[in-house]
């Protein structure tokens, strides 16, 4: 639990997804587990293939049962999912939870206007007429700032710009008044000026409605603008968790550490070069044994017995906050050290 | 040779693309002003960078420098010589000269050919035979790339995509450029990764004296890599400054703005100034009249409306720092009235 008494809305415990392959299994989610309670917004941050989208497409119910094993439990609610019947989640998809995808133009129909796809899903999980449908996804469009809805709810998705079609993904994500909506890199094809609407959009609708958001990204500066906790994952793990101010302020996994010191700031120095990661992220299909990170960390040779090559590290939660490394705290403040000093400016 | 004379001099750069339309016979019906009256110089060894929203012609830009594209209308000059409207024969030995990476190390690299003859290539079409041999000239540029040196028979899908654009920059740094217009070097790599390319670019920039054009978004890689920054609109330069003079001192409404859209990955007590512009960029087809900002800037006038700006050195600015506006920003005016706008609808 994190910073609040409240009920968690959503429990994830030991959540494992692996998809079998022709060239085996991969692992693209490995025991993962976290809360989130109502009315906040959880940032999960990580690159490509470190398991954050499959983590929320498998919390939808959106993968395929065929190919794909999902242990562990997921508690919406107090509903178990993981196992659930595909009814039980048809329904509370789009109506309880629902999401929004990176791609607005690929996740809208070309075929049908704008208003009907998001009348749609209100008339589906409420029975309602094609009329009101209709007049409730004006009120969405005006909802999310889209100008003259009245008019533009019979365009079609090719006659809005690349910000309106991502609110109007907005508005038939929000339709029934989700608990829960999930938001896979939303803003990451969009111009910055435009992300910035529709992250203030975001804030709005959730102080409106209480809804808790999970935002996926890979960007640590929209973290900062749009989360209260932060999880990072590597490699279908998560190795480090906390409030946002936790995390950006005082990370304690090398690969938080190193992600945030490869990132320009506008106003940091400009004459030294960037500290990258070294080497490039893992596969799934074969992982690295012990601490997923250890073959790019700086700081391995730092513990005994080669410990990060042959065991995983324990992720120890206390009051929200973790990470799973091996090194000893005294260690982690004295090496890193330097990037809090030149942090502070 | 003297550095008072640019490598690369662009004046009035336009590039108009044909809008088709009309049934049964096509006719030009527009033309999607990509890129509309150019002024910028590059100079020897410097890297110029060019930010900008999606549609406000930095990509086209590069690819009229290289001339991959022919310019429709003002002139590219390379080393005192107009290359504007030059032949295939003219350009051949320029074209060695002025190199590009691309944004896409997936698609820019030939699927079925090995690294070392995706390296070479370049020296095949001009006919260069480097002392000791291509292949030993390969091997030189994979470890200038930080690629190890055996790797030169292997094919490009066994390469991650950072060593993908690695590659990229072997094959332009082949010929030994003096020009390499970058079009979003690190734009598709992970966070983790792009700071190795770009640090790779920049001990390339610093130890062999290449001049870059470095095309991106992204604010702040931009300032990291070049010593002097053009701010694009709408296929127009809004403003041109020195690294430090544009972003400590931004003049125009839309550097500004751009400025503190930025999210940065820092929690601090004193929130940045945050300016929202409302609505998107309009269509290049039917820009706006006289300031093409203007639909979108909290200080309109009349005047902006009617009088394009020029792109100046206005008052308050130090020598170099142009800025296309009629009301520059003085620093500590705050867009007070920006959030009241109502959002205008695209074209």
């Amino acid at each position: 639990m994190t910073s609040t008494d409240q009920q968690p809305f959503l429990s994830i415990k030991d959540l494992k997804v692996h998809f079998s392959t022709e060239d085996g299994v991969v692992k693209a989610v490995d025991g993962l587990s976290f809360d989130l309670v109502r009315g906040k917004t959880l940032g999960i941050v990580g690159e490509s293939g470190s398991g954050k989208s499959v983590t929320n497409l498998t919390i939808l119910g959106l993968h395929n049962p065929d190919s794909t094993t999902v242990e562990g439990s997921i508690v919406l609610d107090g509903d178990e999912l993981n196992g659930a019947p595909e009814k039980t989640l048809e329904k509370l998809r789009g109506n309880k939870m629902s999401m929004i995808f990176q791609d607005a133009l690929a996740s809208l129909s070309p075929y049908h206007t704008v208003g009907r796809q998001i009348g749609e899903t209100y008339r589906k999980h409420t029975g309602c007429s094609k009329k009101e449908a209709r007049d409730r996804a004006i009120e969405m469009l005006r909802r999310v700032g889209i100008p003259q809805p009245d008019v533009r709810v019979d365009d079609y998705p090719h006659q809005f710009s690349g910000g309106m079609r991502q609110r109007a993904m907005i508005a038939m994500a929000l339709v029934c008044d989700p608990e829960l909506l999930i938001a896979d890199e939303p803003t990451t094809a969009l111009d910055v000026t435009v992300q910035a609407q529709i992250m203030d959009l975001l804030k709005d609708l959730q102080q409106e409605f209480g809804t808790a958001i999970i935002f996926i990204t890979h960007d640590l500066g929209v973290i900062a603008d749009i989360a209260d906790d932060v999880l990072v994952m590597y490699g279908g793990r998560c190795v480090e968790r906390g409030t946002k101010e936790e995390v950006l302020r005082d990370p304690q996994h090398p690969y938080t550490l190193g992600l945030l010191s490869s990132m320009p700031a506008l106003d940091g120095p400009v004459d030294v070069p960037l500290s990258p990661i070294p080497g490039s992220p893992p596969s799934l299909l074969n992982p690295p044994s012990g601490c997923r990170f250890h073959p790019r960390c700086a700081f391995a040779e730092k513990v005994a017995d080669g410990l990060c090559s042959t065991e995983r590290p324990p992720l120890e939660v206390v009051d929200g906050r973790g990470s799973a490394c091996h090194l000893t705290p005294e260690q982690r403040r004295e090496l890193f050290a330097d990037f809090a000093g030149s942090r502070q400016h | 040779m003297s550095n008072t004379e640019p490598l690369l001099d662009v004046t009035g750069l336009t590039k108009h693309f044909p809008v088709k339309g009309g049934f049964p016979i096509r006719r030009t019906v527009g033309a999607v002003q990509a890129v509309d009256g150019l002024d910028f110089q590059v100079a020897q060894g410097e890297s110029l960078g060019l930010v900008g929203e999606s549609g406000c012609g930095k990509s086209t830009t590069g690819r009229l420098i290289t001339r991959l594209l022919e310019p429709t209308g003002g002139t590219i000059s390379y080393q005192g010589k107009d290359i504007t409207h030059a032949s295939r024969k003219q350009l051949a030995p320029i074209r060695s000269e002025i190199q590009m990476i691309f944004q896409d190390p997936y698609a820019s690299l030939n699927p079925r050919q090995t690294v070392g003859k995706i390296i070479s290539g370049p020296m095949e079409i001009n006919d260069i035979d480097p002392a000791g041999g291509r292949e030993k000239r390969v091997r030189e540029l994979l470890e200038i790339v930080g690629l190890n040196p055996e790797h030169f028979n292997r094919f490009p899908h066994e390469f991650s995509g950072g060593q993908r654009q690695r590659i990229g920059v072997a094959r332009a740094l082949a010929l030994e450029p003096k020009l390499i217009v970058a079009d979003e070097p690190v734009s598709a790599l992970d966070v983790s990764i792009q700071a190795q390319v770009v640090n790779l670019l920049q001990k390339v920039q610093e130890e062999l004296g290449i001049a870059f054009v470095f095309i991106a978004h992204d604010l702040a890689i931009v300032r990291h890599f070049s010593q002097r920054v053009a701010v694009m609109y709408l296929g127009k330069i809004v403003e041109i400054a020195d690294r430090d003079d544009l972003y400590g001192n931004p003049r125009h409404p839309y550097t500004r703005a751009l400025l503190s859209a930025v999210p940065e990955a820092t929690v601090d007590d004193t929130p940045r100034e945050r300016i929202r512009l409302t609505g998107d960029v309009p269509s290049p087809i039917n820009p706006p009249s006289g300031c093409r900002f203007r639909t979108r800037c909290w200080k309109a006038t009349e005047k902006c409306a009617t009088e394009a700006p020029p792109l100046v050195q206005v008052e308050g600015n130090k020598p170099g720092h142009l800025t296309a506006c009629h009301y520059p920003e003085t620093g500590n005016s705050a867009p007070a009235d920006r959030l009241d706008k109502t959002p205008r609808a695209a074209a």
